[in-house]
C-alpha cells in the first residue's frame, strides 16, 4: 500500500491522543470503578462524602424538649403526642442561633390536613376526627377554640 | 399554612399539559430535540449508505449522487450533535460523554460511534477529493491574481493535503483502494450510528411503547429511508437552484465555483439532473421503506396480540390520542402513499422528488410517535401527557425545546453544506475528479 | 521498507494491547461482584396508617431544598378511591405537598371529581419515594457515570458531574427522579443520606405522625425494618420489571402500580 494512504489514520491518531491527554486533566483522579462494580458503582468518590456533609435542616422533637420541656410534656399526654413538633413550626435549622424564633403556624389549613372530613375506608384516616371546614366555624382559626398542645375539647 | 407561592416553573412543565393521574415528576422532558436528534443522525446513515452503494458495490449510475451523498453526509455530521447540545441541560459538560463513558448506557456510544463515523467520512472524502485538491493547489498556486477567498482556500488545501501530492496512477489506485474500504467500513460503523439510537429507546424497560428488541432495526430501516429521500429532493432541488442561478449569473448560488474557477461552472456546463439517478435511488428507497414498514406493522400486531398490562393504555394512545399523527400523517400519507407513486410504473423524476418529500415526513411523523408518543401516557397507566411545542420563544429554554431551536437545527445542515461545497465541490464531474 | 513495517506493526501490536488490556481492568470480575456488606438501606411504608397529611413531602422538600413552589418532589402521596363499579379513582394534587383537604379527585386537565361518600368501596393513600433498587436502571442508563448506587445500597446523583440528558429519569418505572429546577441537573430521593450516615432518621419518616414511614437497615436481624420484611406479607413496586426495589409496602393493592 501506498504510504499516503496511512496519513489520514496518523491525524486520528493524533487527535486520540490529544483527547486523552486532555482527559487526564480534566477527568477527577477519584473518579472510577467502587464497590458496586461498573454498572453501578461508576462515579467520582469523593461525592459520596460530599453528599454526607449536605446540611440538614430539621432536628428531631428530642432536640426541642432539652430546651422546651413544658410544651414538650404537655403534648405526648394528648392525641397530638404522635406529631413531631417541627411538623407544624417548621424545621430547627439552627435554632436558637438562627433563627431566633421558629414560627407558630395558626392557620386553618395546617389542621386541615388532617382533620379535614374524608370518607377513607381502609384507611387509618377514618379514624381521625374531621371536619367540613366551610360549616364548621368558618373563617376562624381552630386554635381559637382548641389548644394544639392539647386539643380535645372534653378534656379541657 | 397552605403553600400558595407563584410557581416556579421545572423543566417541561410550560410544554406538558397532564390529563387525569399522572405523577408529580412526570413532563415531557425529551422533547422536539430528542425527535430531531435521531432524524438527524438517520440522515447521516442514510446518505452514507447511499453514497457506499456506488463505492462499495459499485452501482454505476448512483455515481453522481452517490459523492454528493458524501459530501452532504459529513455537512450533516455536525449538525447531529446540535440537538443534543440544545437539549442537555447541562451543554458545556456534554464532552463528559466522551471523558467517562459508561458503556452500559445506550447514550454513551455517542461519544465514540460520533468520532470513528467522522473520521471515517473524513478519510473518505480526503481520499475521494486527494487528486483535485493536489490539482488545485497547482492551479491556485500557479495562479498569481488570487483574491482573498482563493488565498484562503489555497491555505485549507495545502493543509489538507497532508504532503500527499502523488497523483500517478499507482497513487490515485491506492485512493480507490482505500475509498472502497472504508465506504465498505463505514455502512456498519453508520449503522451502529443509528442503530444505538434505536437501542436507547428500545431497552427503556421502563416505557411500555418503546421497549422491544425491534426498535434499533426499525430504527436503522427508516433512517436509511430517510437518507435516501433526502438525497433524492436535496440532489434535485440543488441541481435545479444551480441551473437558475447559473442562468442568471447568480454565483453566490455556485460556492463551489471559486473551487473550480469560475469558468467552469455555468449554465452550458451543468448537467441537468440525471434521470437514472434519481430513478435508481429511487428503487433502494422502495426496498427500505418495505423492511421499515413491515417492521413497524410487525411490532404493532405483536403488542396488540399479546396485549399485556399497558396495552390498554397504548391502545387508548395509538388509536385514540395519536391516531391522527400515526396512521393518517405517518402511515397515510408518509408511507403508503409515496410507496403507491413510486410502484405505479413510469415513475418520473418530479414523481420521485415529490415521494421523496412525502418519505421525510413520515420518518419525521415516526420519530416524534415514537418519542412523544412514549409520554403520552403515563406511568400510571392511568393518565396522559399532551406535548404543546412552544412556537414563539419568551425565554431560553422555549428556544431551544421550541420551534426556534429546531429550525435552527434544520437549516444548519444547509449552512454547512454551503461551506463545504466551496472546499469539497459535489456536483461537477470533471476528469480531474474522476479517479475510476 | 522492512524497518518501518516492523515499526509499525509494533506500534499497532502495543497500542491494540494496552486497549484491550485497560478494558481488562474495567471489567476485572473482581470488583464487579458486590460485597455484601452489613449495612443495606431499606425502607417501610405501611399504607395502612397513613392519613395523607403530607407532612412528609414538606419535610422531605425544606430538609432537601427542592422549592416549595416547584412542581417536582422528592416523594409523594397517592390517594386512591375506588367505587362499587370497580373504577379507580387516584391523584396527587402537588404530590400531597398540602395533604388532602379536598373530597375532590384532582384530574388535571380533566377538572375536578366529585364522588359520592356512598358510592366508595375503598379508599386508602400510598406514600411513594425512590426504592434504591438493587439493580438500578437509572445508574446503568447514566451516560457519564454521574448516579451511581453506594456500598449500602443508596443511590446519588454527582452534581457536579451530571450532564441533564435525562436518561435516568426516563429509564426510572417509578417515575422518582427530576431536573433539580436550581441545580439543573438530575435529582432524586437519597433515604437523607446525609442524616441517615450521622445517625439520624429520614425527614420523611420523622415528620410522619403515624408511623407510616420507617427507614432501616435490611442486614441486621434486629432492625424493625428487616423484622417486618422477613416476617410479614409485605408487596413492592413492579417487581416485574427486575429492579429489585428496597421499598415494601404493608397492605399494597393491585390498583398500584
Amino acid at each position: 500500500m501506498k504510504g499516503h494512504v496511512w496519513r489520514p489514520l496518523y491525524v486520528v491518531i493524533g487527535l486520540v491522543a490529544c483527547i486523552l491527554i486532555f482527559r487526564m486533566f480534566y477527568v477527577p483522579s477519584d473518579f472510577g470503578i467502587q464497590e458496586r462494580g461498573y454498572t453501578f458503582g461508576f462515579h467520582r468518590l469523593s461525592n459520596e462524602q460530599e453528599w454526607k456533609e449536605f446540611p440538614a435542616k430539621y432536628k428531631g422533637a428530642a432536640y426541642c424538649a432539652e430546651c422546651h420541656t413544658e410544651n414538650s410534656e404537655s403534648i405526648v399526654n394528648s392525641g397530638h403526642g404522635i406529631i413531631s413538633c417541627e411538623d407544624c413550626h417548621g424545621a430547627a435549622f439552627n435554632h436558637p442561633e438562627d433563627p431566633e424564633k421558629l414560627s407558630i403556624d395558626r392557620s386553618r389549613d395546617l389542621c386541615l390536613r388532617c382533620h379535614f372530613e374524608l370518607y377513607m375506608p381502609s384507611s387509618q384516616r377514618n379514624d381521625l376526627p374531621g371536619i367540613d371546614p366551610k360549616t364548621h366555624n368558618a373563617g376562624i382559626e381552630c386554635v381559637e377554640c382548641h389548644n394544639p398542645h392539647n386539643p380535645s375539647l372534653e378534656d379541657m | 399554612m397552605v403553600e400558595q407561592l407563584a410557581p416556579m416553573l421545572v423543566h417541561g412543565e410550560i410544554w406538558t399539559v397532564k390529563d387525569l393521574f399522572v405523577l408529580p415528576n412526570e413532563y415531557v422532558y425529551w422533547a422536539i430535540q430528542i425527535v430531531l436528534y435521531p432524524y438527524m443522525t438517520g440522515l447521516v446513515a442514510g446518505a452514507f449508505v447511499l453514497s457506499s452503494l456506488y463505492h462499495v458495490f459499485g452501482v454505476e449510475k448512483l455515481k453522481e449522487i452517490a459523492r454528493f451523498a458524501l459530501v452532504f453526509s459529513f455537512a450533516l455530521l455536525p449538525v447531529a450533535m446540535l440537538p443534543l447540545l440544545l437539549h442537555l441541560m447541562q451543554p458545556l459538560r456534554g464532552i463528559n460523554v466522551l471523558m467517562t463513558p459508561h458503556f452500559t448506557s445506550a447514550i454513551s456510544a455517542f461519544g465514540i460511534v460520533f468520532m470513528t463515523y467522522a473520521c471515517i467520512v473524513a478519510a473518505e472524502i480526503w481520499f475521494v477529493y486527494r487528486e483535485f485538491i493536489v490539482f488545485s493547489i497547482h492551479r491556485l498556486s500557479a495562479k498569481n491574481d488570487r483574491s482573498v477567498y482563493e488565498g484562503i482556500l489555497l491555505r485549507i488545501y495545502k493543509l489538507i493535503s497532508l504532503g500527499a501530492m502523488d497523483t500517478s496512477e499507482k497513487a490515485l489506485g491506492a485512493d480507490h483502494k482505500a475509498v472502497k474500504f472504508l465506504a465498505g467500513l463505514g455502512i456498519p460503523v453508520a449503522s451502529f450510528l443509528h442503530g444505538y439510537a434505536g437501542f436507547i429507546f428500545g431497552s427503556v424497560k421502563a416505557n411500555a411503547l418503546w421497549m422491544t428488541p425491534l426498535m434499533p432495526v426499525i430504527f436503522i430501516c427508516s433512517a436509511v429511508v430517510s437518507g435516501i429521500a433526502l438525497c433524492i429532493v436535496c440532489y434535485y432541488l440543488f441541481m435545479g437552484l444551480r441551473k437558475w442561478a447559473a442562468r442568471r449569473g447568480k454565483n453566490y448560488f455556485l460556492p463551489d465555483g471559486i473551487a473550480h474557477g469560475s469558468s467552469v461552472v455555468d449554465y452550458d456546463h451543468l448537467r441537468s439532473v440525471q434521470e437514472h439517478e434519481v430513478k435508481m435511488t429511487s428503487k433502494y428507497l422502495l426496498i427500505f421503506m418495505t423492511l421499515a414498514l413491515t417492521l413497524e406493522a410487525l411490532d404493532m400486531i405483536f403488542r396488540g396480540y399479546t396485549a399485556v398490562k399497558s396495552w390498554d393504555i397504548l391502545r387508548n394512545v395509538l388509536f385514540e390520542h395519536d391516531y391522527v399523527n400515526i396512521f393518517i400523517l405517518q402511515y397515510g400519507i408518509g408511507n403508503i402513499l409515496p410507496f403507491i407513486m413510486l410502484l405505479i410504473p413510469g415513475v418520473t423524476v418530479r414523481r420521485a422528488v415529490l415521494a421523496s418529500i412525502l418519505v421525510l415526513f413520515g420518518v419525521f411523523m415516526m420519530r416524534w410517535n415514537v418519542v412523544i408518543g412514549g409520554q403520552a401516557f403515563s406511568l400510571t397507566f392511568n393518565g396522559f401527557m399532551h406535548y404543546h411545542m412552544p412556537i414563539i420563544p419568551h425565554d431560553i429554554e422555549t428556544f431551544k425545546e421550541g420551534l426556534g431551536g429546531a429550525l435552527l437545527v434544520a437549516v444548519s445542515p444547509f449552512v454547512i453544506f454551503y461551506f463545504l461545497n466551496m472546499i469539497f465541490p459535489a456536483f461537477l464531474v470533471d476528469k480531474e475528479e474522476a479517479h475510476h | 521498507m522492512k524497518r518501518r513495517d516492523f515499526l509499525k506493526s509494533t506500534a499497532v501490536f502495543v497500542s491494540g494491547a494496552v486497549v484491550s488490556m485497560s478494558a481488562l481492568e474495567l471489567l476485572d470480575p473482581g470488583e464487579v461482584l458486590a460485597q455484601n456488606p452489613e449495612l443495606r438501606w431499606g425502607f417501610l411504608v405501611d399504607t395502612l396508617k397513613c392519613v395523607g397529611c403530607g407532612m412528609c413531602v414538606k419535610a422531605c422538600k425544606i430538609e432537601n431544598d427542592i422549592p416549595l413552589d416547584a412542581n417536582v418532589t422528592r416523594t409523594w402521596v397517592e390517594r386512591y378511591v375506588i367505587t362499587k363499579d370497580g373504577k379507580v379513582n387516584a391523584d396527587t394534587p402537588k404530590g400531597a405537598l398540602n395533604g388532602f383537604t379536598s373530597k375532590l379527585i384532582d384530574q388535571n386537565a380533566s377538572g375536578m371529581k366529585e364522588i359520592p361518600d356512598e358510592d366508595i368501596t375503598q379508599a386508602f393513600f400510598v406514600p411513594k419515594l425512590c426504592n434504591q433498587c438493587s439493580t438500578p436502571v437509572c445508574v446503568q442508563v447514566c451516560p457519564v457515570g454521574a448516579t451511581y448506587q453506594t456500598a449500602d445500597g443508596v443511590v446519588l446523583v454527582d452534581r457536579t458531574w451530571c450532564i441533564g440528558c435525562g436518561y435516568c429519569i426516563m429509564g426510572c418505572p417509578y417515575g422518582v427522579r427530576f431536573f433539580h429546577p436550581v441545580a439543573k441537573v438530575a435529582d432524586k430521593c437519597t433515604f437523607c443520606y446525609h442524616r441517615i450516615s450521622n445517625g439520624g432518621n429520614s425527614a420523611c419518616a420523622q415528620a410522619c405522625p403515624f408511623g407510616a414511614r420507617q427507614i432501616g437497615n435490611l442486614r441486621d436481624p434486629n432492625d424493625p425494618v428487616a423484622k417486618a420484611v422477613l416476617n410479614q406479607r409485605v408487596g413492592v413496586l413492579r417487581a416485574e420489571y427486575g429492579t429489585k426495589p428496597n421499598v415494601y409496602y404493608i397492605g399494597l393493592s393491585k390498583e398500584v402500580h
